[in-house]
């Protein structure tokens, strides 16, 4: 293919993406080498002289079937052919022709043409970025004649082919305004029904700062803080190029210049005296003079406002809330499980999480009121080790479930139950005082030295672990449990 | 009072709140609508100030008036600052006029406690009813939440809101007891967790239920009742109070897992114009406020646990060398690991190999062998990754070198990548 002569391709203009990939398509189904293509845009300098004209396109759909380029190589056509490089149509060429020839490219992510290619992508992308960021519209003193009406024109300068890549941005965030951005290159104006493009203009042709400009300018001055200054990291955002166009950037110099004296100045002067007395209303807000306890001792709500404040172990201060038990005094039955999990701790009520769920079920069943029993944990606070976005449950360790036992003891003096079922080990070492073996000794009554029956069976959490295969008899054997706790005979 | 004096005086008041994201939402625009605006799930930073801070929202406080005597705030009622307070519909003008201008993607709206919690919040919620049902605004809200307020208000803000967020000001309960007497840690802690909620039933509502009787209709998809589709954040002070970093780092970890909040943020403690007697008059301490911000990363998207990034004695995470290096260099028995044959994990905790380097590897190697070369064009950091990899091309590392942390140790010359403040370096 050597002897053929070069071939230009001419462009309708800078950011003419469509006409790129219909002639590279053309191109790469007749087998022309990269090398052998001059990539001509309209309007810029002339090419090569001794060049053939290449043939209008054809019906490009056919042919783009065969060829079968990557899906990611189509959306980085799109970014990578808005570069200012003159040089982006070879090498988005010379990659395609690569991709058709070379199957492993398309896997190859360190490649060299793709990073190039990849590479300018992204500076066309942070471009776009920037220009949603960075333009800024100026209000007209009244709608402009033109049949438009724009009431808003903003002066941009971009340093890729973006104005009609970027343009559908502000047209779906002000749909409502009409407005215009006016750039070097293309400018674009929006009606509210319509986008439109025409030629470049000149920053004359935008409207000057108005009066509530000003507004703007001391919002930026006064949410600076000068004392944590860190200009590169402001160079780096909003590289100087774009400042010409930002109205606060005439007050980066100023405020920087003054930043050093400004904070300075709070380091050496001293605290002055508080001009305002602390209004009363402040006081009463004051936690440490909050009264301690204002219910009358002795009552469950008391107790409630005691075990919140509990610090005598360390899960405390990370759980959300200590959670209490909940039911009516002189229940027939108190349940007591190990400890809050999840959902309790931020609800602030025993029993409503997944487990919570399998005991309402179970409670279902056995026709069994929940409002009428009285529900608590023996650990009041939830114990966690944070991972991500989950805390995993951990059990509360001995030393921290003995700190707990004299809540539970004063619960269920308050409540004086007519019996209790210890849901797993913890609640049952809790309620009898010494290690059970829940296995051997679900199921049947247990007495404690101060008269109270316990059952002990399993937690439901623990049911809920199980296999699946498992779970059916697992349940319907802890059905039985609970349905001789709830024995009338018993009660 | 004019206009542009109120506007000084609470955007001054404003400026300690680090917060500025306006990215997490949901897609959506005003085509169709009566009013402006849009957001389109990453967010936008319009500017930035001298002191590196984006500014996204315009973010300001409806009153700095305030009942309370938080130590560390600039507003706090013994100050001696001037004071100000917005009319709602000044509010409401402001943030349309930004936003017209494109200067900002929407509205924080914060406040000092007047009256009451409730009276406050029911103000702030008011700005962002007027803006969304009067004027169909579509830009991004964040409401700061008074913790005190009540349910009832909490959950008229979630509807207007795209993000909520409750200051836990201080890392520990103790710390807020003795410099913000009025704040109480465990109302903090209770409403994140209802805003949690609140954000979860949002979730599960939106999802669609699959439905099995009918299959040839489509399931039918509830309208989701909105709630702060943004999620939660919070900030912490630091350098304030005592806590040291790996307290820091612990009561973070229980926030993120605890509330799932999108964001924490740490605030290096900056001295305020007419600070409170008794808080360290010192130069904000940047470089701890850049290593805990690192630390976080590593806990939120490198799979390192709270509890193994800070190994020094003393709490602290070291100040010359990045959390990630200090972790390897202390680990030296688990490196080097083979470039082509780790697992993610380990190739994520690779000092100088970030997440996207890590996935372009494990794409590339699946179907090549990766060489030095390709590091080099990732642009990753040589110096730092070779020492801890093996690799072809490459030759041998030199991790078990005696000097291997002073070779890697930034030089002071290069302390400016940190941007110390001007005068305080």
């Amino acid at each position: 293919m050597a002897d053929i002569a070069p071939q230009v391709v001419h462009l309708a203009g800078e950011d003419d993406v469509p006409g790129f990939r219909a002639a590279a398509r053309r191109l790469l189904a007749q087998g022309i080498a990269p090398g052998r293509i001059g990539w001509h845009v309209a309007g810029a300098a002339e090419g090569d002289l001794f060049a053939t004209e290449a043939p209008a396109p054809e019906a490009p759909t056919e042919l783009g079937a065969v060829l079968k380029l990557p899906a990611f190589f189509v959306s980085l056509c799109n970014r990578t052919a808005l570069h200012a490089d003159p040089a982006r149509f070879g090498l988005l060429y010379r990659l395609a022709w690569r991709l058709l020839r070379e199957p492993g490219l398309r896997h190859d992510l360190l490649d060299p043409d793709r990073m190039q290619a990849e590479q300018m992508a992204r500076v066309v992308r942070r471009d776009m970025h920037k220009m949603t960021a960075f333009v800024r519209f100026r209000p007209l003193a009244a709608p402009t004649d033109d049949g438009w009406g724009i009431t808003h024109v903003a002066w941009f300068e971009p340093g890729h082919h973006i104005v009609e890549a970027t343009a559908p941005f502000f047209a779906r965030r002000f749909a409502q305004m009409p407005w215009a951005i006016l750039t070097p290159e293309r400018s674009a104006r929006w009606n509210g029904q319509q986008l439109a493009f025409g030629p470049g203009a000149q920053k004359s042709d935008a409207p000057p700062a108005d009066a509530n400009e000003r507004l703007w300018l001391t919002y930026y001055a006064n949410i600076f803080n000068p004392a944590r200054l860190k200009l590169a990291m402001m160079h780096k955002e909003m590289p100087r190029r774009y400042w010409k166009n930002l109205p606060e950037a005439v007050l980066i110099q100023p405020l920087t210049a003054l930043s050093a004296q400004r904070s300075g100045q709070m380091l050496e002067q001293a605290a002055t005296e508080p001009a305002h007395r602390r209004p009363a209303a402040s006081i009463a807000l004051r936690l440490d003079q909050r009264p301690e306890v204002v219910e009358a001792p002795g009552t469950l709500a008391a107790l409630r406002q005691a075990t919140e404040r509990c610090r005598a172990c360390p899960i405390g201060q990370f759980a959300t809330q200590a959670v209490h038990g909940e039911g009516p005094v002189n229940a027939p039955l108190m349940l007591v499980g190990e400890q809050p999990g999840d959902q309790e701790d931020l609800r602030g009520r025993p029993f409503v999480g997944p487990a919570g769920q399998l005991l309402d079920r179970a409670l279902a069943q056995l026709g069994l009121p929940r409002a009428a029993l009285y529900l608590t944990n023996a650990v009041k606070h939830f114990k966690f080790e944070p991972r991500g976005q989950r805390r995993i449950h951990k059990t509360a360790a001995q030393q921290e479930a003995a700190a707990c036992l004299d809540w539970l003891e004063h619960e269920i003096a308050l409540v004086r139950p007519g019996a209790a079922v210890a849901l797993g080990s913890t609640a049952a070492r809790a309620l009898l005082g010494r290690p059970v073996a829940v296995a051997s000794e679900r199921g049947q009554w247990l007495q404690r030295a101060d008269g109270l029956r316990v059952l002990v069976t399993l937690h439901p959490a623990a049911l809920l672990r199980m296999d699946s295969r498992d779970f059916d008899a697992a349940f319907a054997a802890w059905l039985d449990d609970l349905r001789r706790a709830a024995d009338p005979q018993y009660l | 009072m004019d206009l542009n004096r109120k506007l000084a005086i609470l955007a001054d008041a404003a400026k300690y709140d680090a917060s500025c994201a306006s990215s997490g939402t949901h897609k959506r625009d005003s085509v169709g609508g009566r009013g402006i605006g849009s957001t389109e799930g990453a967010g936008i930073c319009h500017s930035y100030a001298p002191d590196g801070r984006c500014i996204s929202l315009l973010k300001i406080l409806l009153t700095n008036y305030c009942v309370y005597d938080c130590l560390y705030c600039i507003n706090r009622v013994s100050s001696n600052v001037d004071r100000a307070r917005f009319r709602i519909d000044e509010v409401v003008q402001l943030t349309l006029d930004f936003y017209r201008r494109n200067c900002i993607e929407g509205l924080f709206l914060s406040s000092g406690i007047i009256r009451s919690p409730d009276y406050t919040m029911e103000r702030v919620v008011e700005v962002a009813r007027v803006l969304r049902e009067e004027h169909d605004f579509r830009g991004y809200i964040h409401l700061k939440t008074i913790p005190e307020a009540s349910e009832e208000l909490l959950a008229r803000a979630g509807r207007y809101a795209d993000r909520l967020s409750i200051n836990v000001e201080l890392p520990t309960s103790e710390s807020l007891r003795v410099l913000a007497p009025e704040k109480d840690g465990q109302a903090i802690r209770r409403s994140m967790a209802r805003l949690r909620i609140h954000i979860d039933d949002a979730k599960a509502a939106a999802t669609p239920t699959v439905a099995t009787s009918q299959p040839r209709v489509a399931p039918k998809r509830a309208r989701a009742p909105r709630f702060a589709p943004a999620g939660q954040s919070t900030q912490m002070i630091v350098g304030a109070d005592a806590s040291d970093d790996r307290s820091i780092l612990t009561t973070s970890a229980t926030l993120y897992g605890a509330y799932r909040l999108k964001r924490v943020y740490y605030s290096a403690f900056s001295p305020i114009p007419d600070a409170a007697r008794g808080l360290p008059l010192a130069a904000p301490p940047l470089v701890r406020e850049h290593r805990l911000y690192q630390a976080d990363w590593l806990m939120r998207f490198y799979g390192f646990a709270h509890d193994e990034i800070v190994g020094a004695s003393d709490g602290m995470l070291a100040l010359d060398i990045d959390p990630k290096l200090a972790w390897a260099l202390a680990h030296r028995e688990k490196f080097p690991v083979d470039l082509n044959r780790a697992p993610r994990e380990m190739l994520l905790r690779v000092p100088g190999l970030g997440v996207t380097s890590v996935k372009r590897l494990l794409d590339t190697r699946r179907i090549r062998t990766l060489r030095v070369d390709d590091l080099s064009r990732l642009k990753v950091p040589l110096k730092n990754v070779l020492p801890f990899i093996t690799v072809p091309g490459a030759a041998r590392n030199g991790l078990d070198d005696a000097n291997l942390a002073a070779r890697l140790r930034p030089q002071p010359r290069q302390l400016s990548l940190f941007d110390l403040p001007v005068g305080h370096g």
